[in-house]
Formats: structure tokens, sequence, C-alpha cells
């Protein structure tokens, strides 16, 4: 529960564990520390009622680089330590940390259900497209043809797309973000934060050891507007070096064309609530999608969908009679010596 | 009709009933227990089911068996071959027949034994199998159309024939209790208690249950009353409980006790889903029960809770554990407190889910990689799965720690009657939280003066801390591998563990004896088969002594030395010899092995006899 007046306020410099930080120089889990650490004192939040539930890879290190409670698992199951938390202590601000194979691959089942579960937690998937960790193995959002260790020939499995996955199981709050945008990533996580059920925001992370080229089209400044599509709730989706172009709405099919193009009544505007449009905006880097779409889609960026959804929590507290607490010893007398009543 | 003899009636009596496994006759079964307990007398139940939910009508796999043993002195098992018999069809005689006693009563449905259910049963074209053990003389028989019966009692309801046959099973109660001489007004009004939102079914059931007394009355059956020869009163509050309910029970008082809210999060699974069932009916307690995607999120869910600071429990059985095994070893590092109850059934893999088997013991211990001891619990009796289980909660909490208690689907499904404990007679339990007002500075890993680190838990004030399965430092929890780090942390988990014998009672044998020529070392649900073996055994005139381990790891202090003094040691199990091999290997001792993987358990009869040969076969250590 958010305090209004927080009694221990604390700031960034509180929140260093005294940790050698131990990822490799340039890791983008750097810069997404660096934001998550900066939004955290604004959020209300006293600091002994912030915890960090993590699985294993690169990205899961992050519980140790932070002062709050923190907890590394073990590998997928986060989620499902976070369920149990989060239910039975609804007043606590938590937080998962995970990459693209803890919550894909090895969590992928948890990662469904606790979508669909919906408990008010946040959920920050660390997407490199690769085993960090590991030594750099083919992951579940690897492009096919990826060569890694284990895919010396080129890997053949088609990579899932997170958000789409994730909007499939019911997910009530879908973003994605970018490890080299400060300031959009601070905005994502805070509106993560203000989402009362799952939130869930996909970072596409650096990993430059094993996938430096993962991300290049959009991390580029050259290429970068081309390749990014900001959303911004009732904002058209118009991109590139001038905002020259446009996703248009052509037979129900996203299509980028010049922005001057598109008749006002088929220019996309983003509006996070409609389920059927982000779902569609969750598929465009699918090489699928762009084919029968004839067009190559942009990476969009920012809330895909966020809907008001009863938090797992509220409801299972809903249910109780009694409130949620030690049994009674009158609950056991009337239970064990039914004859005296 | 001769009587049964009295006198051997009166001391125990053993009552099997069998029937199809859409009858009703757990149902059954567990009425008439009811009316035996009412009675103030001792019981002990054993249900046989098939693992279909609707077996294949009239064949020998679709049946589903019921016994009880009813005694005026304590009881500790289902019993072993029967005194009184009831078969619904020729299926349910054929298997069953064999485990009738000479001169007991066999009382059959003739609606189940025409053309068609004999030929299901297997019998040849020619036979007559109720003719032909009439022929025998050897049991007292009671033949009645039980179907048909059942369908005149409701003649004038409006219902179809599948409707009428589901009530079969009221018609053998009222028979029963007749023939028991029960009270039919007390188990009219259980009836009514039992049904109370369906107030159609209560009538109808009334008046089939009133047809099987009338019955009894007009075929003029010799009333073989059980409670009229009881000597003493019921013990007051004495109850019928199943090692189930007992579990679940067990569970709540640990909560009442420690002050810790009750969380419970599983994974379907036979035979341990009724204890998740019953603490989900629970609403008004204040215990959360939540149902996970499989096992591995069962108990990362109680993982979480448990980091919370609630009372955190899972229950399941053999597939599940193995699928908890990683998370278990993640709570031995990280020194959470879980309850993890393991309804054991017949392994490996899916095996015979609703059959109990004890082979889950070693899986227990060292199921797990890396150095991971934790504490394991085994319940003997149904009405032990409560002391057993709260004391599991009570070890968890106050040193930190996964525990596991094995209970088996016997344990789980089978009944005894027990007198609830009152709640401040239970031992308290005390949880080593870290004061957070201490000046002090937190380290997750600082430790008692028991070897338990302190706990400090998300929302305390001024302890903020990171824990991990990484190895950690030894004090401040910090990632650590260093080498002489690690073995110091693998030390200290299991000095933990091992301290823990200093809070369990040192062991004892049953009668006392610290010394002679037989020991009986048995574990878990054996236990009423092998005192009923021992009882016999001394009746007979051999000595003999019992000891029952219910702390499997650590074990009890004293052990060694009390095994010394015996010269004989056999250690009868439902697994292929775990305990015997633990035994052997811990003391260094010989230790003769009886096992049976069967999906039933031991009878005393048949135990004794085994015992008997193994002592005799068994070379002298
Ligand atoms: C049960 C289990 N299997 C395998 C591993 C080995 N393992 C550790 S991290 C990892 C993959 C991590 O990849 P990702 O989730 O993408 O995290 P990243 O390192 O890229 O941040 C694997 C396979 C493990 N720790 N546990
Ligand atoms: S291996 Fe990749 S993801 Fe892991 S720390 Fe290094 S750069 Fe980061
Ligand atoms: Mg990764």
């Amino acid at each position: 529960m958010r305090e209004e007046v927080s009694h221990h306020h604390f700031t960034v410099k509180d929140l260093d564990s005294g940790q050698e930080v131990r990822w490799c120089p340039a890791c983008g889990d750097y810069a997404i520390l660096k934001q998550v650490k900066n939004i955290l004192p604004e959020l209300g939040y006293s600091q002994e009622n912030i915890v960090f539930i993590s699985g294993i890879g690169c990205s899961s290190r992050f519980p140790y680089y932070i002062e709050t409670y923190g907890f590394h698992s073990i590998h997928g199951r986060a989620p499902t330590l976070a369920t149990g938390l989060k239910v039975t202590r609804p007043e606590l601000s938590v937080w998962v940390i995970t990459g693209d194979g803890d919550a894909l691959a090895i969590g992928g089942n948890h990662f469904l259900h606790v979508m669909r579960r919906n408990p008010d937690i946040n959920i920050l998937l660390f997407n490199n497209q690769i085993y960090g960790l590991t030594k750099g193995q083919v992951s579940p959002t690897s492009p096919v043809d990826q060569h890694t260790p284990t895919t010396p020939r080129g890997s053949i499995d088609r990579p899932l797309a997170p958000l789409a996955v994730a909007l499939g199981a019911g997910a009530t709050f879908a973003a994605r973000t970018i490890d080299r945008l400060q300031n959009h990533m601070a905005d994502t996580f805070r509106a993560a934060d203000r989402h009362r059920g799952t939130a869930l925001v996909e970072i596409y992370q650096h990993c430059v050891v094993f996938n430096d080229e993962a991300f290049q089209a959009i991390y580029d400044k050259n290429t970068r507007e081309e390749n990014i599509v900001l959303l911004e709730a009732g904002q058209p989706l118009f991109f590139g070096k001038n905002n020259e172009k446009a996703i248009c709405l052509e037979e129900g099919k996203p299509r980028v064309v010049a922005r001057n193009d598109c008749e006002t009544g088929r220019l996309w505007i983003h509006d996070p609530t409609d389920i059927g449009k982000a779902l569609l905006l969750a598929r465009f880097e699918d090489p699928a999608f762009q084919e029968s779409t004839g067009s190559e889609l942009p990476t969009p960026v920012g809330v895909l969908y966020q809907k008001e959804q009863t938090p797992y929590e509220v409801s299972i507290h809903g249910q109780l009679s009694r409130p949620y607490g030690p049994v009674t010893a009158e609950t056991l007398e009337r239970l064990m010596f039914p004859k005296k009543t | 009709m001769p009587p049964v003899n009295k006198n051997e009636l009166s001391r125990r009596l053993v009552v099997r009933i069998v029937g199809d496994s859409g009858q009703g006759i757990q149902m059954l079964g567990k009425l008439f227990s009811e009316a035996v307990a009412d009675e103030g007398l001792r019981l002990g139940t054993m249900p046989d089911f098939p693992a279909e939910i609707r077996a294949p009508v009239g064949t020998l796999s679709g049946l589903s068996g019921f016994q009880i043993q009813l005694g005026t002195t304590e009881v500790y098992t289902a019993g072993g071959a029967a005194d009184v018999l009831v078969v619904m069809n020729a299926a349910a005689l054929k298997k069953n027949l064999p485990h009738l006693k000479p001169g007991g009563i066999l009382i059959i449905n003739s609606d189940g034994f025409n053309r068609r259910f004999l030929k299901l049963a297997g019998y040849a074209e020619d036979e007559d199998p109720v003719a032909d053990i009439e022929k025998a003389g050897t049991y007292e028989i009671i033949t009645a159309p039980i179907t048909k019966l059942t369908h005149k009692a409701l003649a004038d309801e409006k219902l179809p024939m599948k409707a009428r046959d589901r009530h079969q099973n009221m018609f053998v109660l009222g028979l029963l209790a007749f023939l028991f001489n029960q009270n039919l007004d007390l188990l009219e009004s259980r009836l009514r208690e039992k049904f109370s939102r369906r107030p159609e079914m209560t009538s109808r059931n009334i008046k089939v249950l009133r047809a099987g007394y009338h019955f009894g009355e007009t075929a003029e059956l010799i009333q073989r009353p059980v409670g009229s020869f009881h000597p003493t009163t019921p013990p007051e509050n004495a109850q019928y409980i199943f090692g189930n309910l007992a579990t679940a029970y067990g569970l709540m008082a640990a909560s009442a006790r420690s002050g810790r809210p009750l969380f419970m999060a599983t994974y379907p699974i036979t035979p341990a889903s009724d204890i998740g069932h019953i603490l989900a009916r629970l609403q008004e307690a204040g215990v959360i029960t939540i149902q996970m995607e499989d096992e591995i999120a069962a108990i990362g869910a109680v993982m979480g809770a448990a980091y919370g600071g609630s009372l955190a429990v899972t229950a399941t059985s053999g597939p599940g554990l193995d699928l908890m095994e990683e998370a278990i070893g993640l709570a031995v590092s990280v020194e959470l407190p879980l309850v993890i109850i393991d309804v054991q059934r017949a392994g490996p893999s899916t095996g015979m889910p609703t059959k109990p088997e004890q082979a889950d013991l070693l899986a227990a211990l060292w199921g797990r990689h890396g150095e991971a001891p934790l504490p394991v619990l085994a319940p003997a009796t149904p009405d032990d799965a409560f002391f057993i289980t709260y004391e599991a909660a009570h070890i968890a909490l106050e040193f930190l720690t996964p525990v596991i208690v094995l209970s088996d689907a016997l344990i789980a499904n089978s009944a005894r009657l027990w007198t609830p404990p009152h709640l401040d007679d239970l031992p308290p339990i005390s949880i080593p939280w870290w004061d957070p007002k201490s000046s002090a500075v937190y380290q997750p890993y600082r430790r008692n003066e028991k070897g338990v680190r302190y706990w400090a838990v998300p929302g305390m004030p001024g302890s903020t801390h990171r824990i991990g399965g990484l190895e950690k430092e030894d004090l401040t929890g910090a990632v650590s591998y260093e080498g002489a780090n690690h073995e110091r942390m693998t030390r200290l988990r299991a000095e933990k563990i091992r301290h823990i014998q200093q809070t369990i009672p040192s062991a004892r044998t049953e009668g006392g004896a610290t010394s002679g020529p037989l020991i009986i070392v048995g574990w878990g649900s054996t236990y009423g088969a092998i005192r009923e073996a021992v009882e016999h055994l001394e009746q007979t005139g051999f000595s003999v002594e019992h000891l029952h381990l219910r702390h499997l790891h650590p074990m009890p202090s004293g052990l060694d030395a009390l095994l010394d003094g015996f010269e004989t040691i056999i250690v009868p199990e439902h697994n292929a010899g775990q305990l015997a091999f633990l035994l052997q290997g811990r003391f260094l001792r010989k230790v003769c092995s009886i096992t049976k993987v069967q999906g039933q358990p031991f009878t005393p009869e048949e135990l004794s006899r085994k015992i008997l040969e193994a002592a005799h076969a068994c070379v002298k250590k």
C-alpha cells in the first residue's frame, strides 16, 4: 500500500546495497538498475516495503544491487514466489526481475499463469534475446538463424513475442521499453507501478558480450527513428526521422505509408485499452506478421495495453469471511469439538 | 442360524463391504464408522478403491471396498480377515471371499449375481458360486435382493432406475444397523445433518435405510449388538478422524499457536488433494488456499508466503515431490520455514495413485542435489497425523527450515477414534524473530544458540537484506564463492538440523523394554499392523518389542544404544527396504528387512507370520 506520507524517507543513495556490481562493463543491465533506483524514492513506499524477487540469469542478480528486501530464487520461478508473497502481504510493493530465458523458457508456464491471475506486481523482463549467464546460448526470443554454441548451424526455432504471449494469457498491462531510452524507461516503470494488477515491462537489453548486434537497428542514432514507433495514448503512430511516416490501417492491416498518404480515418491512433490493437502491436516485429501486412513495421515502444481488473490478491481476500490471519482458538475448538456446540 | 461366538466378537470385529465404485461404498463405510464411533467403540478403517472415477461396472477392476475393525479396546488398524463381509455383486464375492474368516457372516446382494454379473466377474457359464458356498457350509450366509428392495422402497418416487440404484448403500447401512443393533434414530439424524442442503435426498435415503433395517427384522436375523458388550462409556469428545483431516487440523492448530497466518498452495494430486479441499472450505478460518499451475509453482508460492512470514504449507504426493525438490533445496539454502506434506502413493512414476506405499523415504531425505539436509517426520496413525503435522510446523518455524511430512494413502484415507487435544496443551511455538528495535546491524545469517538464523521479513524497518540460492557468506549473507566459507555453511546448516534432535523425545520402545531377543522397528503407517502383530505374538508366548520411528531425520537420541540391547532387529516396511538400509548405514548393524509393495498394507496376521519367518531365517548380529 502506498503511504501518502512516508515515515522512512529514502533517497537514491540509500538504495546502494554496498555489493560490487558484477555485470560486464557496458551491459544494458546497469542502465535499467539506474532507472529503477531513480524512480523508487518517488513512488511513496517506505524502503522496507519494497521487495525484488528474481529468477536466475545475469539479469536476476539485480536484487543484490539494491538496498531493499530481495530474493534471488531459482530459474524461472520468481513469479510464483511473488504471487505467494503478494497474496499474503498485499501491502508490499513486489517487483519481479527476469530474463528472456528465465521468463519464457523454463518459466514459461508460470509466465502465462501469473498474467491471467493478475496479482498486483511488476515484472521487468530483461530481453537480450540470449542466455547471458550460461554464455550465449539461443533463447526463446532469439531470431531464426542465430548462431550460438548450441545452434552452430543457426537456430531453427521461431522466436516468441513476449508481449503477445502475455496478452494471449490475459495480461492487464503490457509495455515495452529500451535500455538506451533512460527517460522512457523511467516513465514506463512509473506507469507499471501505478497499474493495479500484473504490469509486464519488456526491456530490450543489450548483452554486449553474447548478442552485441541484436538491437543494432534501434540503438544506432542514425536508424533509431526509422525503426521505433513511440506509443502515446490518443496519439497517431507517426515515426521516422522527421516523423514523416505513419502506421495506416488498410483493409484492417497496419501498413507503413508516408504520413500524408494516410486518410485521417485510417490513421492508427494509439488506444491502450483496445485489446485487438494491442495484440497487433505485440506482433509488429514478427516476420510472419510483417509478411502478411506487406510492410516492414517498426518496433512499438510504450504501453501497448492496460486494463483495470481486480488484482488476484484482492479477490482472494474478498472471498474470506474472516481476514487473513492466525487461526483462532475459537475456530479450532468449534471444528475439533463439534459435539459441544 | 447359529450365532457367531460372542466371545470372539467381544474384542475385535472386522467388517468389509465391497461393491462397484459407483455404489457409494465409501460413504456407506464412513456413515457406518460414525455410528460405531457414536457407541464409543474403538475403530480403524481403510478404503480400497480404484484410481478411475467410474471404473467398469460389475468388473473386478471396478471394485470399491471399505474395511473397518471395531473393538472394545484400542484398535490400530482396519484388521486382517473379515468377520462380516458384504458383497454387492459377483465380482466382489470372487475377489473378497478369501478375506472372510471361516465361520464369518457373508451378506450377499442376490441381485448382483445374474448371468451378466457372473460373467463380468469371470465365473464359468455353469457356475453358481452362491450355491457352492452354501453347500460348503463354511459361512453364515444372509442373502437379500438389495437392488430390488431399494427400488421398491423408492417406488413412489419419480426417479430413473440409475438414480434409485445409488441408494443401495443406505439399504446396507440399515441392514448392518439392525444386525449390530445400532440406534436407528441416531443414524437418521446423522443423515439429516449430512444432506441438510438436499432434503429430497435425505428423505429417500431414510426410506431405504429403514427398508434395510426392516428387512433384518422381518428375516429375523440374529442380532449381534456391538454396543451392548462395550464395557466403558465413550471418551469425551472422542471422534472418528481421517488422516487428511487430522493433518489439516494440525496445521490450523500450529497457526493458532504460532500466531502465523496459514497459507497453502497446492496442485491437485491423489491422495493429497483432500487436505487442500478441507482448508479451502474453511473461509471463515482466515486461511488462504490457492491452486497453482503445477507443483513447482505451488512450492514457489509457498516459499514466497514463508518469506513474507506466513506459516506456509503444501500437500502433494510422490510425482509432485519430485517436481518440488529444486525449490526445497532453495529453502534449505536460504533457511525459510516450509511444511511439505507428501501423502505417499505407490510409485515409481504414476504408479498406483490410490494405493499406499512408503517408498519416498530416501527421496525425502536425499532427493535434492548438494548437501541439503532437512527434518523428515512421519505419522504413525491417522490421528497421529495431527500431532506430527503440528510438530512439523513447530520445527519449521523454530528452526527456519523446510520440513517434510511423510504421510501415505493409508493414513490419509483411514480413520481412527481420537480425542482432540486442547490448544493450550500443545507445545508453544517461538519464532527466532529479529528484534527491529535492536541497535545491532541486522545480519541475515547470524545464528542463535540453536544455530538458527534471526528472521527479518519484508516490512520490518532497518533490516532490508538479500537472500538467495547462491552460497552466502557466514553472518552477512553476501554472495560468497570462498571454499572455506562454503564448507562452514554446509556444516552449519547440517548442525542446525541435528540440533532438532534435542527437541524430540528420545528413542523408546512401545513396551518400555531396552533389551530382549527381538525388536521390530517400523515407521509411518505400519504402526497399527506391527502393534497388533506384536500383541498377537506376545499372546502366543514370544518376546517381541516394537519401536516406531516418527522422526526419520534427525532420528531420536539413544536409538543406537537401544538397538544394541536386542539380538535381532526386524524392519517391516512398504518399500524395498529403505529404513532397513538407513539403519544399517547409520548404525552399522545387521537389520532384517520385511517388505511388501502390493499397494495393500500388511495385515496383522500376515505380519506376525512374516516376523516369525524372518526371526528364524535372519542371521543374528
Ligand atoms: C534448473 C536450471 N537449469 C539451468 C540453469 C542454468 N541457467 C542459468 S541462467 C540460464 C539462462 C539465463 O538466460 P536469461 O533468462 O535470458 O537471463 P540472462 O542471463 O540473459 O539475463 C540458465 C540456462 C539453472 N540455473 N537452473
Ligand atoms: S553476459 Fe551479457 S547480459 Fe550478462 S552481464 Fe555480460 S553483457 Fe550483461
Ligand atoms: Mg537473456
